[in-house]
């Protein structure tokens, strides 16, 4: 699998670090609530989706990727 | 499953019905277990257990089969140990050969770090009663001769830890034990039946939608993997939930009989002799958040590289097969037992790369808790409510897969 760095072109997953978007749904309100949800609840989305990833072994810089998850 | 074996194993399909008492989304090893232990130690047979494709295609199908309790923090080792037990007498029990062999799993270290893990581990294992003892890179080489002991130069062993009572089982007689179990005493197992919906009024679970109708029921439990997060986005439940690939491959087959499991810490590289000769290994779960079941030339690189690393005979053999799971993996890497805020709506999820061993006691307990409505002291500790109760079981090490 390969990905697209914005920088340094395409280039084998294995130079990148993956980077989770917190998402916090609006439903919840109580603060402590949205910390917890922050810190370890996920998105887990099945399809498209926009992801961070730091290039690691390449220009060191983190971007954002549209992925399909599903693919 | 082709119809020789479904003829020979005894598997009775049930057809489904309107109403259930206890409703099982996912027909693995965890489902199905579940569903033998309502069963034959609780007397609920009125179960069905849905199963989108056909019964062990998901990660029950797809594993190293691996049975270890050798882990890192006691409510675990606890847990795992009670597992292993119960696969001791699995084919007793059943009356099912599972190819269950005992071999022992060697796990080793590179670095003095990780040595000083071990023989903690060690020590904690054997005070919680697993079978392990802390070995040096002589003793290791009595057990496994075949062990490259300078690590190709850059992965010298320094150390490791010996857990005698490692197995392995042979994973699709595992899930058919405990299909035929479950079936001949009443329990439905529905394949080919996807689950689109789960009905919950006033907070509580009344039925679950599927593509062949609907079903009437009061508690539900969401056996599924990878898709766990599919299964609880339909009761609006937040789950600590990613879904990420692991893959394994299989060589030709070895002449030797090659004795027990071997795992490598740092590399994060395990392998195992199938009864078959064949050697079967796997390494660490891909980064990227992933359903997919694509397997790739990286892995057989990256894991053919470490193979080769610590057991250099490795290099003549052939890769055989490669293949995928997608593994639902929690924060701490423990798994997630038990309630959810839904009533009548369970989970036993977050097996990650590690729920092969655990299906036995991950069914009876699971089987205890809807039978009885409480929670069983030992899966307790793994509760869903620990996140926010901030009670990690912080694990990771013991995965062997990161």
């Amino acid at each position: 699998m390969k990905i697209e760095c914005p920088h340094c072109g395409l280039r084998s997953v294995e130079e990148f670090r993956y980077g989770e978007i917190p998402r916090v749904p609006e439903s919840i309100t109580d603060p402590d609530a949205r910390d917890i949800d922050r810190i370890f609840m996920k998105q887990n989305p099945l399809g498209m989706t926009v992801e961070a990833w730091f290039h690691d072994f390449g220009c060191r810089r983190w971007f954002r990727l549209e992925r399909d998850t599903h693919g | 499953m082709n119809e020789f074996i479904e003829a020979r194993v005894g598997l009775r399909w049930g057809e489904q019905k309107p109403s259930y008492d206890v409703v099982i989304i996912g027909g693995g090893g965890h489902g199905l277990a579940t569903a033998y232990y309502l069963a034959t130690r609780h007397g609920i047979t009125n179960v069905a257990v849905v199963e989108r494709g056909y019964i062990g295609s998901g990660n029950s199908g797809r594993n190293t089969t691996v049975i270890r309790a050798n882990y890192g923090i006691p409510a675990s080792v606890r847990f795992y140990q009670h597992s292993l037990d119960l696969y001791r007498t699995l084919e007793a029990e059943t009356d099912r050969w599972i190819m269950h062999k005992e071999k022992g799993i060697l796990w080793m270290h590179h670095t003095e770090m990780g040595i000083r893990t071990e023989r903690a581990r060690a020590h904690m294992n054997q005070a919680f009663g697993a079978q392990t003892t802390f070995v040096t890179p002589e003793e290791i080489k009595q057990i496994v001769p075949e062990v490259d002991l300078e690590g190709g130069g850059r992965y010298p062993v320094l150390g490791g830890s010996y857990h005698s009572s490692g197995a392995t089982a042979r994973h699709d007689r595992v899930v058919w034990a405990y299909a035929e179990g479950a079936m001949a005493r009443g329990v439905d197992v529905l394949q080919r039946t996807t689950a689109t919906g789960i009905r919950v009024e006033g907070g509580r679970v009344t039925g679950v939608e599927t593509d062949q109708g609907y079903i009437s029921t009061r508690t539900v439990l969401s056996a599924t993997a990878g898709h766990t997060t599919t299964i609880t986005d339909m009761v609006g439940l937040r789950m600590p939930i990613r879904t990420h690939p692991l893959q394994a491959m299989v060589t030709n087959h070895y002449r030797q009989t090659f004795g027990p499991i071997v795992a490598s810490a740092e590399l994060a590289f395990y392998v195992s002799q199938t009864p078959r000769g064949e050697m079967l290994m796997g390494a660490e779960w891909d980064r990227q958040p992933s359903y997919s079941y694509r397997s790739t030339s990286e892995f057989l690189r990256s894991c053919a590289a470490k193979a080769i690393t610590i057991l250099p005979f490795l290099s003549d053999l052939k890769i055989l097969r490669q293949w995928t799971g997608v593994c639902d993996l929690s924060p701490d890497s423990s798994p997630i037992m038990g309630m959810t805020p839904v009533e009548g709506f369970l989970v036993s999820t977050g097996w990650g790369t590690w729920g092969f061993k655990a299906i036995p006691a991950g069914g009876e307990q699971m089987a205890e808790l809807i039978a009885t409505g409480r929670t069983p002291d030992l899966i307790a500790p793994f509760r869903l409510d620990r996140f926010a109760r901030d009670r990690l079981l912080a694990d990771a090490g013991s995965a062997g897969t990161q």
